[in-house]
């Protein structure tokens, strides 16, 4: 038998038995990060497009949320901090190497633009919109003449930002579970499918429901190609990585991670969509709401079983 | 110049007095530890083995928890000592999750905190606390660039292992077998 | 039966569970100072001598400006510690800063038919002992008082003792602890090998520890030594039935039978003696008896001690060997704390004869001789002859017992007929019998009976809820105390002098045992205002001075004595034929056994495991339970299972049990699991020192199991009485049972 103490009693809160540092505040900054930053992308691509009239939700009505997501999830991030006063040193540091700081300076950089973005819609939106100010205005007509300038760095940086609600995790080779770099694009599809979701919500546009579905169901599959790639990955991996990724087949996050993530928030979904193409009546708020749900659940278990896992030695 | 420590497990008792030393010397809260004991016990009786080992901040020479730093409040210093600058730490603990070795936890004041190789009395030509009251002087700490030192010697004519070298970061803790 | 003197939680009080005053706690909670990078300034640094054992290491407290002790650390010119305090040493802080500290005097009341403690005044309190100090004297005779101590502050109760009429005086380390060995080495050398024991460790090529699990037993100089022996390449042969931290680096474990050594030691005796490995030229110069010995041992072979201790004949030969082939740099460790199955004076001469056989004694890398310096005492009046003493309680028991039995100064602490020397009052200063003891209702009889119990203690341990006063002693670091004079390799002397005042209304036990002497008209034994002077005095003898030692706080003598037998000189043993004692001629003529004879010990019965203890690095007994320090390191015992024990009961690691004796006593608390191979299947361990009942005891309050109150069959050894503890078997119990009423 072989057996591993701790004899000086080591029970440090948050790293003992395992690793707790990060509470529910990282994965919903992950997924609101990387909601907006599916909707922002699909804004930029449909304007590059130039298909801003025939996907009027997607470009400009989902994108007037994006702003409230990146600042709530900054504002969460903030809340995780746990020595907060010295919170503007984010700001005054650039260091690359660092995915906090670069996730940090992303929604910095990005915040502004899904506020522009979104303020350049807001008198096409709401017609009795008054900016009251001159120089406002003259802004205004100046980004509604060059959006597809905006467009091109905003789709650039919401692939960026969708990416790095992954690489966020994947950064940290210390946790077996993170360490792959499958997270960075499985988490990008996974935004964008959030994204879609939320455009799916709030669409009443028929033929622009179906775009976006059929695009949703390409992502679930897509999503759903990564994950079983990553298991197997890990599957021929080192120990360490197989027992992290045990936790999700036949461990203690199997049963939450299937129902909730693959089935609820994938597969129900996918199939609900497809049904709908086909022609059947199903509320497009079902599969849109699972997806969503299906996003947040699955940040959760990711951060969370990934803290657990750990190096053996 | 690389500072670096070599534990001998064959002399270890597992007495944790480098633990209550680093406490007192650093005023470590009680319930936290920078340092920690170890027992590994493996076999079948009455063929078993012991391994004691006090485990500690690996002060590795590739060290992720400085990378991923993003306020630069962890950062190297003189003979590679990873530090934490506690007036630069925003706690955002993303160095706690870089560690393969759970070195560092979050001190309740805020900041990160972990060993810093008792950096203030090495400055002054002193061992680390732990190294200096271990009972059983199984704890060597010098410049593994300087091939006249003891810990050098003792590298040189022992085996050793180093914890979890898979994991990539050069560690700089020894453990002699 | 009396219910004089019901167990009083002091906690009711609520004097343990109310705030931390002042800046102590804050302090201990360690709140930030970002000044960690920076060395420690303007600290003050000031010699003591450790107290959280007995090895009283020296060393240095380093004091704040705020009047905290930042941290204490070794004397690096103290042989004993070269600098390195152990753990417990280093946590010592801790006793200092623990908030459930003894703080105000506490005098036994009614109060609406229940018995409780109100805070008292100092003056109150000592009046009220010295006053029934006098009644017991007037009815009884002062030779009626006695006195269980341990460590630094029994000297001063023993002079008050003595001063008064009384030489009464008794501690645990004796009849529970170290007696037989020191009763075994006494009869074979003429000495023991005293504490700081004088085993060369250092220098020794072959260490055999039977029992004796150094760096869990963390003495420190010991240890030190040990872990040299390692790196010196020494072959280290430990037979315990538990793979101990000292028997996981050696090169042989025999992991023997429990209650079997005196076979093993037998036989090794016999290979010695008839593969004639033995040190013929050391034993026919310094030994008598070896024609007994070779006789009585000539059937003990290895085969036969194989059956008994399941130990394989071929490794007995093999240690056998190694131990020859070191000697005479050899030690056969005599252990220190071995009361354990009633034969252990036995157990220690088969020990001291190995010792002799190998040529160990006088020998380099086996047992030296110390040397001391001697602090001469202060002047004071010739104490008065007592017209009884402690060696009558023994009622022609225990002829060998060089020291007072606690137990019979216990039993004659309980009326009965025919009784004439009877013991009405109690001072108990620095031991808590209640866990030290085993015999728990002759030492509760006991202490029904009395007139006055007065406990000085640190804290509200167990003991002081059976006082009548409880009298608040300032820890070792807010105290100056007699000076540290060991004999050892070098004659050393240390001084301990207060880092910080007392806290609180704690005082020094020199001056509460002044106090008392001067209420009872013993002023003249008490010729000094403040220890200080005393201190000055003895130091000016010996050619030094308070304020010398207040700066260096150690100071060597240079030795004048050779360490070991000199090469062509005659030594001459402490004996009465100056020779060793293979066959002990006082055990003879005392009707015992004159050599070492193997008696089968009961065992346990199906279901049940024998109940071993011991110690772990960093804690000391029960003194440290509630040392924050030290419990951040181990809040808990937990009882060691072989996994196949555990298989059987279907054990889950770290599942709570509760432990059940062969006399169907359960233990208070239940325990955790530990599942480990590291021990024998017929037996379980716990570490001594945990299982505290005494709620304001705030930390140590029920974590873990005392093993004391599951050792309810002692068997004495009837050489010198002491207490043999590990014939004791425990069963499980998985669910909690049902409370029966407790104390
Ligand atoms: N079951 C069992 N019983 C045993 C043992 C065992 O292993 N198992 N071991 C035996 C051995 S080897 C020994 S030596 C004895 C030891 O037994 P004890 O002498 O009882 O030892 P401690 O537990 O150290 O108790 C010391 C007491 O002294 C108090 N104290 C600490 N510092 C001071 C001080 O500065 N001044 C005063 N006045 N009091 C102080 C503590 O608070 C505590 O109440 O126990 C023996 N009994
Ligand atoms: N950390 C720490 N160190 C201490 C103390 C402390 O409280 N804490 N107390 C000090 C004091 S006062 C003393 S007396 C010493 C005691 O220290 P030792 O003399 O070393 O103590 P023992 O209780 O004799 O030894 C306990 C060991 O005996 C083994 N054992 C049990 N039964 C048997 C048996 O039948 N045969 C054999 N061969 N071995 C057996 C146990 O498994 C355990 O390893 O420690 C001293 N050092
Ligand atoms: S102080 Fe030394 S012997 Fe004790 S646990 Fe630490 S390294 Fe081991
Ligand atoms: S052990 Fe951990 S904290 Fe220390 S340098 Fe390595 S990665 Fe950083
Ligand atoms: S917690 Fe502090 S030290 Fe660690 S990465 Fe964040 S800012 Fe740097
Ligand atoms: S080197 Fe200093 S800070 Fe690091 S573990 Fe040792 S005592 Fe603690
Ligand atoms: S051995 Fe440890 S506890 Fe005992 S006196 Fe020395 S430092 Fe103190
Ligand atoms: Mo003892």
């Amino acid at each position: 038998m072989k057996e591993e103490l701790f004899v000086s009693g080591r029970n440090i809160p948050n790293i003992d038995p395992y690793l707790n540092i990060w509470h529910w505040q990282i994965p919903s900054y992950l997924f609101l990060g990387g909601l907006a930053a599916g909707i922002l992308f699909f804004a930029g691509i449909f304007t590059i497009m130039g298909k801003e009239n025939k996907m009027a939700t997607t470009v400009k009505i989902a994108p007037m949320f994006t702003p409230f997501a990146l600042m709530l999830g900054l504002f969460l991030l903030f809340l995780d901090l746990k020595h907060k006063m010295w919170f503007w040193q984010l700001y005054t540091t650039i260091r690359l190497e660092s995915p906090m700081g670069w996730g940090a300076w992303v929604l910095m950089i990005m915040t502004p633009i899904s506020i522009i973005w979104s303020a350049s819609y807001l008198t096409e939106i709401f017609p009795n919109w008054d900016w009251k100010f001159k120089f406002l205005k003259t802004f205004e007509a100046w980004i509604i003449k060059n959006r597809i300038l905006i467009a091109w760095p905003m789709t650039i940086y919401a692939v960026i930002l969708g990416i790095y609600t992954g690489i966020l995790l994947s950064a940290f080779n210390a946790r077996p579970l993170w360490n792959t770099s499958i997270l960075g694009p499985l988490f990008l599809v996974s935004g964008m499918s959030t994204g879609a979701a939320v455009i799916l919500l709030l669409s009443k546009d028929h033929k622009e429901r179906k775009i976006m579905s059929r695009i949703d169901i390409l992502l679930i599959i897509i999503e759903l190609f990564f994950i079983t790639h990553l298991f197997m990955g890990f599957k021929a991996g080192s120990e360490a990585q197989i027992n992290a990724v045990n936790l999700f087949l036949g461990g203690s996050f199997t049963a939450p991670f299937f129902t909730f993530v693959v089935i609820l928030g994938l597969l129900l979904p996918a199939l609900l969509e497809v049904l709908e193409l086909r022609g059947f009546k199903v509320p497009v708020v079902i599969p849109a709401i699972l997806i969503l749900a299906g996003g947040l659940i699955f940040r959760f278990l990711i951060v969370e079983a990934g803290q657990i896992t750990r190096y053996l030695y | 110049m690389r500072y670096a420590m070599a534990l001998d497990t064959r002399k270890c008792v597992g007495c944790s007095d480098c633990v209550v030393a680093c406490q007192t010397e650093n005023n470590v809260p009680l319930g936290f530890c920078r340092d920690w004991v170890k027992e590994v016990v493996d076999g079948t009786y009455p063929n078993v083995s012991i391994e004691l080992r006090s485990e500690r901040c690996n002060h590795c020479a590739n060290s992720p928890c400085v990378r991923c730093c993003p306020t630069g409040a962890s950062h190297f210093e003189e003979g590679g000592i990873v530090l934490v600058e506690h007036n630069k730490c925003i706690g955002c603990g993303a160095c706690i999750e870089s560690c393969p070795y759970e070195a560092r936890y979050s001190h309740p004041d805020g900041y990160v905190d972990k060993c810093t190789f008792c950096i203030h009395r090495v400055r002054e030509g002193l061992d680390p606390a732990c190294a200096s009251v271990c009972p059983t002087k199984c704890i060597y700490f010098g410049d593994i660039d300087d091939p006249n030192s003891r810990i050098v010697n003792i590298l040189k004519n022992r085996k050793f292992k180093s914890l979890a070298p898979e994991a990539g970061t050069k560690p700089q803790i020894f453990y002699l077998l | 039966m009396h219910t004089r003197r019901k167990f009083i939680k002091i906690g009711a009080l609520g004097l343990g569970a109310t705030a931390l005053t002042g800046g102590v706690a804050n302090w201990v909670v360690g709140r930030s100072t970002k000044t960690d990078l920076k060395p420690s300034t303007g600290l003050r640094v000031v010699p003591t001598y450790c107290e959280v054992c007995f090895w009283k290491c020296a060393g240095w407290a380093y004091v704040t400006p705020e009047g905290k002790i930042q941290k204490i650390i070794g004397n690096v010119d103290d042989p004993q510690c070269n600098g390195r305090l152990c753990p417990r040493g280093t946590g010592g802080v801790g006793m200092f800063s623990d908030p459930d500290r003894l703080k105000k005097p506490l005098i036994r009341v009614t109060k609406d038919g229940e018995q409780t403690y109100r805070e008292a005044s100092w003056e109150e309190a000592l009046d009220f002992v010295a006053l029934k100090m006098k009644e017991i004297a007037t009815k009884h005779g002062p030779e009626s008082m006695a006195l269980f101590n341990h460590g630094s502050s029994g000297k001063y109760f023993t002079h008050l003792l003595n001063a008064f009429g009384s030489n009464n005086v008794a501690a645990p380390s004796f009849a529970q602890c170290r007696g037989p060995r020191d009763t075994g080495f006494e009869l074979t050398f003429g000495e023991s090998v005293s504490s700081p024991e004088v085993t060369d460790i250092r220098d020794t090529q072959c260490l055999v520890l039977i029992g004796s699990h150094l760096g869990e037993n963390m003495h420190n100089g010991q240890v030190q030594e040990m872990s040299e022996a390692i790196d010196n390449g020494a072959v280290i042969i430990t037979v315990d039935p538990r793979l101990s931290t000292a028997a996981s680096k050696s090169k042989y474990w025999l992991p023997i039978k429990p209650s079997t050594d005196i076979a093993l030691l037998l036989a090794w005796i016999h290979v010695l003696i008839y593969d004639d490995l033995y040190n013929r030229e050391y034993v026919s110069k310094y030994a008598e008896g070896l024609n007994e010995l070779r006789e009585h041992v000539e059937t003990f072979t290895p085969e036969w001690a194989y059956g008994i201790t399941t130990i394989k004949p071929e490794l007995i030969r093999r240690t056998a060997r190694e131990m020859a082939n070191a000697a005479p740099s050899v030690i056969i460790h005599p252990g220190r704390h071995t009361t354990w199955y009633g034969d252990d004076v036995q157990r220690s001469r088969a020990i001291a004869i190995l010792n002799g056989l190998l040529g160990a004694w006088g020998s380099r890398g086996g047992i030296f001789f110390k040397e001391g310096i001697k602090i001469p005492e202060f002047p004071r009046p010739d104490y008065p002859k007592p017209a009884w003493s402690w060696q009558d309680t023994l009622t022609g028991r225990y002829p060998f017992a060089k020291e007072a039995v606690t137990n019979t100064i216990i039993e004659a602490s309980i009326p009965g007929p025919g009784k004439e020397h009877l013991i009405k009052g109690w001072i108990v200063s620095g031991t808590n019998l209640v866990v030290a003891i085993p015999l728990k209702k002759l030492l509760m009889d006991a202490m029904q009976s009395l007139d006055l119990l007065v406990v000085v203690d640190t804290m509200p341990m167990e003991i002081t809820g059976y006082a009548d006063v409880v009298l608040p002693e300032c820890t070792y670091l807010e105290r100056h105390d007699d000076l540290r004079a060991t004999s050892h390799r070098e004659p050393t002397i240390a001084l301990r002098m207060p880092a910080v005042e007392p806290q609180y209304e704690t005082k020094p036990a020199w001056w509460i045992s002044k106090q008392i002497g001067e209420r009872l008209g013993l002023g003249s034994f008490y010729n000094y205002k403040d220890f200080k002077e005393v201190l000055d005095w003895q130091l000016k003898q010996v050619g030094s001075s308070l304020t010398e030692m207040e700066r260096i706080g150690l100071k060597k003598y240079p030795r004048k004595t050779p360490v070991y037998i000199e090469p062509g000189t005659e030594y001459q043993f402490k004996t009465e034929s100056g020779k060793i004692q293979l066959d002990s001629k006082e055990l003879k003529s005392a009707g015992f056994d004159s050599m070492p004879v193997y008696t089968p010990h009961p065992q346990p019965e199906d279901g049940y495991y024998r109940l071993i203890y011991g110690r772990a690095p960093m804690h000391t007994f029960s003194r440290t339970a509630n040392n924050r320090n030290l419990v951040a390191l181990m809040p808990e015992n937990s009882v060691w299972v072989n996994p196949q024990v555990a298989e059987i009961w279907g054990l889950r690691k770290d599942q709570h049990v509760w432990l059940k004796n062969q006399d169907g006593v359960v233990s208070n608390f239940s325990v955790k699991v530990r599942i480990t191979e590291r021990i024998r299947w017929d037996s379980i361990y716990i570490v001594h020192g945990f299982g505290h009942h005494h709620k304001p005891l705030t930390y140590a309050f029920g974590r873990g199991v005392n093993d004391t109150e599951l050792i309810t069959r002692v068997a004495t050894d009837p050489i010198m009485g002491g207490t043999g503890m590990r014939g004791n078997f425990v069963t499980f119990i998985k669910t909690e049972p049902k409370k029966g009423v407790k104390l």
